[in-house]
């Protein structure tokens, strides 16, 4: 059973399904190991935007406080999706490389642990 | 005729169990239709023991008894500019959560207590229930009368109702609230009244009060002894309320061991915000949250489960992650709030040198390897006049709302990622335990009113995160929020006290 109700086959609403956005799809991404960012970032973004538009005008924006961000090197970033490892295609839509509605992002850097090295 | 001085025990009776009535012509299930489809079985009404000897009479009289006294403490407190005599004007702040966050929760305890007053079979259990229900509505009112004094001095305290029902952070102990009091009365009891009121607010109540106590703010402290005995009672009645279902039949076992794993999940995450209220936001320390969660979780809670395995239950499913999480959960909470200053109802701040360092010696574990390098890199910026404030909204649990701010215990700087498939959408949680509540009534849960998503839906205003705050939260921005050093709060202050 799908929930305990006092009515029969209740049925809640689903409050965030995509169409309520507006013509965006919410897409989160998180930085491993660098907690400067106290949890990883939500952004409405048009599915169509390309992955290379997301990675560089959209991340810098909250993610370029971190002083470790411009030393990054974007080459060797490796990436999940959803929890599988995952390899952007910069070019291409989000919605063509799987990159839906509420999916997880995250990247890992293995040269930089964050402030002092801290997971910061 | 009746005698004209009734004993206690005939008196009792009669304003108690003798107020219920034999359904001659209605149908007993129709009359109480909530009793039966959480699939808890109740054999026999009559098995329940009432926690407390109270009748409505008596309980009147010794509330307003205790009212007189508790108001004449107001009324001194204001007479007196007592709020000069609190330890620093960044205590406020905790009082600030107080009212927005903790306060509409009695109110919801109030109506949660009123259904459950209604919709029990027993009679014995209604009247228990009832009482509490207007001890609830005490509780709210004697609080926003002990913080209106703060309100005529401090900012951040006038739109607490209307706050409490929109802000992101509030969003957390209002939907907890909200899914206890939509659930079925049995539930709503193990939830509120047994999880909550037996073990968790043992937690807000005793070791925060004392915090209050020690930073000079003699209101809350009054209020907090005044709701004391009340809350004996409240104790009472949520033991007895798991006992008797234990009681009345074993297919009820592994519901409510169901509940208790759910609640006490719920609230060990909603009391993320308490922790980082004594460890943060207590100028004057008393104890160390990981200090409380051992005397009145580990070991009072223990305690009981210990008695009630007896019946078959164990302790709460992910025990031994939370008390783990006892190192990091107050430091993380802070944290979160201190760089979201700005779209806080409240200021924030870094804790001073000797703060850090009380934070060093009772956090062993971890607060020099996780937290302390944060704290260095905020002053860095801070020095920098580049004051940390984040940009951008954070990921939030579909379950406890909370920001995705919590880590792997084994792995304490990685966030604790956890998702599900449902119809084709996905979700989001924090933790094993809030995954497994959304799974166990996903329809309940697609409903989450995630304020982020509220945002990014144009239902909040804006979309300029200023206009949010001021037309959709009426935070006062620019004096509620931002931090504390040069907040109109710390500049009146100052003024009071003739320091510079
Ligand atoms: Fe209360
Ligand atoms: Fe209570
Ligand atoms: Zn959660």
């Amino acid at each position: 059973m799908a929930v305990k109700a006092i009515t029969p086959d209740y049925k809640g609403e689903v409050l965030d399904k995509v169409e309520n956005f507006g013509g965006n799809q919410v897409v989160y991404v998180g930085w491993d190991h660098h907690l400067m960012f106290c949890a990883p970032f939500a952004y409405p973004l048009p599915p169509e935007m390309t992955f290379e538009a997301l990675r560089t005008q959209v991340m810098p924006e909250t993610f370029s406080l971190h002083p470790e961000f411009e030393q990054i090197d974007w080459d060797n970033v490796s990436w999940m999706l959803d929890g599988n490892p995952f390899t952007p295609q910069a070019d291409v839509a989000l919605k063509d490389q799987g990159i839906g509605h509420k999916s997880v992002l995250r990247f890992s850097t293995p040269d930089l642990n964050g402030y002092q090295g801290a997971g910061v | 005729m009746a005698a004209k001085k009734l004993n206690i025990k005939d008196k009792y009776r009669l304003l108690t169990r003798d107020l219920d009535w034999e359904y001659s012509y209605a149908d007993r299930k129709e009359a109480f239709p909530y009793e039966d489809f959480e699939g808890i079985k109740i054999t026999d009404w009559s098995k329940w023991e009432d926690p407390f000897r109270l009748t409505m009479d008596a309980y009147w009289k010794y509330q307003a008894e205790k009212e007189k006294k508790l108001y004449a403490i107001f009324d001194a407190f204001a007479q007196n500019n007592a709020h000069l005599n609190v330890s620093d004007p960044r205590y406020i702040n905790a009082i600030k959560i107080f009212l927005t966050g903790v306060s509409p929760l009695e109110y919801q305890a109030y109506q949660g207590f009123a259904h459950t007053g209604r919709q029990f079979g027993g009679v014995g259990a209604r009247v228990a229930c009832q009482m509490q229900s207007l001890d609830e509505l005490r509780h709210v009112q004697t609080q926003i009368h002990a913080m209106s004094h703060f309100n005529k001095f401090f900012d951040g305290f006038q739109e607490y109702s209307h706050m409490h029902d929109r802000v992101w952070y509030l969003s957390v102990p209002k939907s907890f609230f909200n899914d206890a009091r939509t659930a079925g009365p049995f539930e709503f009891m193990i939830a509120i009244g047994f999880s909550f009121e037996y073990v968790l607010t043992n937690l807000l109540f005793v070791p925060f009060m004392s915090g209050a106590a020690h930073n000079g703010d003699m209101a809350t402290v009054t209020f907090g002894f005044s709701a004391q005995s009340d809350e004996a009672r409240h104790m009472t009645l949520g033991l007895e309320v798991i006992k008797f279902l234990l009681e009345q039949h074993e297919d009820n076992v592994e519901i409510v061991q169901k509940w208790i794993d759910k609640w006490f999940w719920r609230g060990s995450r909603l009391l993320t915000i308490v922790a980082m209220m004594m460890d943060y936001m207590l100028p004057n320390k008393v104890m160390s949250w990981k200090e409380a969660w051992e005397v009145y979780f580990e070991e009072a809670g223990g305690a009981l489960f210990k008695d009630l395995a007896r019946y078959g239950i164990r302790m709460p499913k992910y025990s031994d992650i939370i008390e783990k999480e006892k190192e990091h959960i107050s430091h993380q909470a802070w944290w979160t709030f201190y760089t979201h200053g700005h779209a806080a109802g409240f200021h924030t701040w870094i804790p001073t040198d000797e703060e850090l360092d009380w934070l060093s010696e009772k956090y062993p574990e971890t607060f020099d390897k996780y937290y302390r390098p944060r704290w260095e890199l905020a002053k860095e910026m801070e020095a920098k006049g580049e004051r940390f404030y984040t940009k951008g909204l954070p990921q939030l649990c579909t379950t406890c709302q909370i920001p995705m701010l919590f880590t792997e215990m084994d792995d304490p700087t990685q966030t604790s990622y956890r998702d599900t498939v449902y119809n084709g959408d996905r979700y989001h949680f924090c933790s094993d335990g809030c995954k497994d509540i959304f799974e166990d009534e996903p329809e309940k849960f697609v409903q989450s009113w995630l304020p982020v998503h509220q945002i990014f839906q144009g239902n909040c205003g804006g979309p300029d995160v200023g206009d949010i705050l001021s037309d959709f939260y009426h935070m006062n921005v620019g004096v509620d929020n931002m931090d504390m050093k040069g907040s109109p709060d710390e500049l009146r202050w100052k003024q009071w006290k003739g320091v510079a």
